[in-house]
């Protein structure tokens, strides 16, 4: 905790250098302490102008904004930068106005690491996969089957590692069995993963059993295991739609504005994003023969998770920004364009292998790109008070106005 | 199974919790028009819980070196500087020069310092352009300064301004969503309606810290536990006023029964709405708001969000049977595309 720790008065001492940068005139700056009657109003007023530069006149509080002092860049380059850096993203919203307590933020963004994104997307994978697997096992595909049997428990075994090592106290993992809570979708997580991991173990080693001896102990392992995996294949299935799309509840029950607003979607997006990854996974393990339902899953899925991003980055307003900016903007118009190509490739290279490998790729990837968006977008919303503030002051006038409308008079707007 | 008033509306706690005869709910009601901003509060606070330090950094913004509640300060006393002609609007002032106002400036500048207050996410960096516009004020009509208040000499560059101070803590809600999501079970509420994080059973998931709507609870560094203001429960249990109260040296913070306080506050409004505050309003009292009204609720001169509050907070889990009516169709069309894929066509 203090290895990396700045000396005490390091920030403040930081902070007073860039004030003297920036007003050279500063009577108060660091090392400037002059006879103070030589510098009057009139010098520091010359260079609050230079500061605020070329800048006509154009409303109070735009003025009020412009010359906002900067960091650590000489006035030209800051302009300059600060259009390039944000210019273009900008433009789509008006700049809201509001206050705030120093521009701080008023929530505190989630402490969830990468592990938490990367969940997301293992959880989905494991979802789609087992869905897949149990499809191939009740229609004859064995390719399917087993690539999704195997591919179920490998993912349900890093989601595992992700959520736990995400955890303040790992070694108290065991926590979260001590209730069920509907109302924390965690802890309804928890129960609905400790309900699928087992029996998706299950369905993977039961995989093995051709590879026991056919005598002894081991042989009747070899008889039993293929019936008993059958059945915890089909349970894997069973609880799988629950797993993909709790995670969409996991995030909306929370007050990170962009991602509570989402709730209509969020569920939709990952089951989506589900199915479209157990279809990759398909595309990918299984000769073309056998990838026919992966195909209509991939198109499925891509049909469900894109109509859930478009309604997101178009649906929340002001809170569709967060999703349609910066990195996580870039990350879900990733996803789209990967699982275009993904579901081209599918529908396009029926009878290539090598083009259904690629395209199963793709949709694995735009699986990963939409999560990874979708959590930092969310991320992204708590950390700015903007989205905190502008969307409740907007509903506190609404709630202001909404008692003429409802009240028992039912009066006409005009009043 | 739960009732949707669980979720919403107007509601004792206490009883709702399964308490039985329990004890009238207690709560706080900070009133900010008598905070001197002397920080007793959080000393007092600290030395009671045994709360680590938070870093002894200044932030730089103005006279508020704690930034926020965190993990490791369950009391925050804001100060905010306006340009607000608080003092020269009376006529025997007047007249008096009024320089523009000096710290949007500073402000701007020290939006994102960042104090390592040992927690995460702990005091988060600001935006520099809302920091200036809220440091500026309504009224502000030039270019800012960039320098500290108080530098610069000669009548044109005085300013006038107003300060404001308030004592930050845990509102503890009616309905907190911190509770409503802690998968453990660590988070519970007391006999009193108010809500405590159980440290030997939390196990740092975080969930509270995302699903909290004011941005109070924080995770400690190393340690990985989430902490907040218990409202010393400990000294409610033994019929005493938690620390901050009792250390309060102008009773900004007032310890009682909650409807008690509640009367008290529309008094004390009603009184200074009378002798010419009419910004005075109360935050976090109404059990028909967002949250089903605040245990520790707050009288300020201002709108919500100056102090750093949400200006309407609704608890998360509102609309949580919503949500999980969404998971479970979202669910279904996931089970449906599958065997569609699986049944339909042949290739």
């Amino acid at each position: 905790m203090s290895s990396d720790r700045p000396p005490v008065g390091a920030l403040f001492r930081r902070f007073r250098e860039r004030l003297a940068a920036q007003a050279p005139a500063l009577p108060g700056a660091p090392g400037s302490h002059g006879p103070k009657a030589g510098r009057s109003g009139e010098a520091s007023y010359g260079s609050r102008a230079t500061g605020a530069g070329a800048r006509t006149d154009a409303g109070a509080v735009e003025a009020g904004l412009r010359p906002v002092p900067p960091r650590d860049v000489p006035p030209t380059d800051r302009r300059a930068g600060r259009r390039k850096g944000g210019g273009g993203e900008q433009l789509a919203v008006p700049p809201a106005e509001f206050t705030s307590y120093y521009g701080r933020p008023i929530l505190k963004p989630p402490v969830w690491k990468w592990d938490i994104a990367a969940y997301l997307f293992s959880g989905g994978v494991a979802a789609g996969s087992s869905l897949l697997a149990a499809g191939g096992q009740l229609t004859g595909r064995p390719a399917l089957r087993r690539a999704g049997r195997v591919t179920s428990l490998a993912a349900v075994t890093a989601s595992a590692y992700f959520l736990i090592h995400d955890l303040g106290k790992p070694s108290r993992f065991h926590h979260m069995l001590r209730v069920a809570k509907p109302t924390s979708p965690m802890s309804v997580g928890t129960w609905i993963l400790s309900a699928f991991g087992p029996a998706a173990g299950v369905a993977a080693v039961a995989e093995a059993a051709p590879w026991l001896p056919e005598r002894g102990l081991l042989g009747l392992g070899r008889r039993l295991l293929p019936p008993v995996g059958h059945a915890a294949g089909l349970l894997a299935a069973a609880t799988a739609p629950a797993l993909a799309t709790y995670t969409g509840v996991l995030l909306a029950d929370t007050a990170v504005p962009s991602w509570h607003e989402a709730y209509p979607e969020l569920p939709v997006i990952f089951a989506g994003s589900a199915l479209a990854s157990g279809a990759g996974v398909g595309l990918l393990a299984a000769p073309t023969g056998q990838a026919g339902p992966a195909r209509r899953l991939a198109v499925a899925g891509a049909a469900l998770e894109l109509w859930g991003s478009h309604r997101v980055e178009n649906r929340l307003g002001l809170l569709s920004e967060p999703y349609a900016t910066g990195t996580p903007g870039r990350m879900l118009r990733a996803g789209r364009a990967l699982t275009a190509v993904g579901v081209a490739g599918a529908l396009v290279g029926r009878r290539n292998r090598v083009l259904s490998a690629l395209s199963g790729g793709a949709l694995l990837a735009a699986a990963a790109c939409t999560r990874f968006g979708i959590f930092h977008g969310g991320v992204a919303s708590a950390r700015d008070p903007k989205y905190t503030v502008v969307p409740q002051r907007e509903r506190a006038r609404q709630g202001e106005l909404a008692p003429d409308v409802n009240g028992p008079g039912v009066g006409p707007t005009g009043g | 199974m739960i009732e949707a008033n669980s979720l919403y509306g107007p509601l004792d706690p206490a009883p709702d919790a399964g308490w039985v005869e329990a004890p009238p709910r207690m709560g706080f009601f900070t009133d900010t028009s008598v905070c001197i901003g002397c920080k007793a509060c959080e000393v007092a606070c600290k030395e009671w819980n045994g709360v680590p330090d938070s870093g002894f950094d200044l932030l730089g913004m103005s006279y508020d070196n704690t930034g926020a509640l965190t993990a490791n300060s369950w009391r925050h006393v804001a100060f905010i500087e306006q340009p607000r002609p608080a003092g020269h609007r009376t006529p025997p002032f007047a007249g008096n020069p009024t320089g523009e106002p000096a710290s949007p400036g500073s402000a701007a500048a020290a939006a994102d310092t960042r104090a390592d207050t040992g927690t995460i996410p702990g005091v988060g960096p600001g935006q520099p352009e809302p920091a200036a516009r809220m440091a500026a004020g309504p009224e502000f009509l030039g270019m800012p300064g960039a320098q500290p208040p108080g530098r610069a000499t000669g009548a044109e560059s005085r300013t006038d301004f107003r300060w404001l101070m308030m004592s930050d803590v845990c509102k503890h809600c009616t309905h907190a969503a911190c509770l409503d999501v802690c998968p453990t079970g660590s988070l519970f509420r007391t006999e009193f309606g108010t809500v405590v994080v159980q440290e030997d059973i939390c196990n740092g998931c975080g969930y509270c810290i995302s699903a909290c709507p004011y941005g109070v609870i924080d995770q400690r560094k190393g340690d990985g536990r989430a902490w907040k203001c218990t409202l010393c429960y400990d000294r409610l249990g033994a019929g005493q006023t938690p620390a901050c109260a009792q250390a309060c040296p102008t009773e900004s913070i007032q310890f009682g029964p909650l409807d008690e306080l509640r009367e008290r506050a529309a008094t004390r409004v009603a009184q200074l709405h009378e002798r010419g505050v009419p910004e005075a309003r109360l935050y976090g009292h109404d059990p028909t708001d967002g949250v089903g009204g605040d245990g520790a609720f707050f009288l300020l001169l201002d709108e919500p969000e100056v102090y750093g509050l949400p200006p309407d907070p609704v608890v998360t889990t509102r609309d949580l049977p919503k949500m999980w009516k969404r998971a479970g169709l979202a669910a279904l069309a996931m089970a449906a595309a599958a065997v569609a894929a699986f049944v339909g066509g042949s290739s």
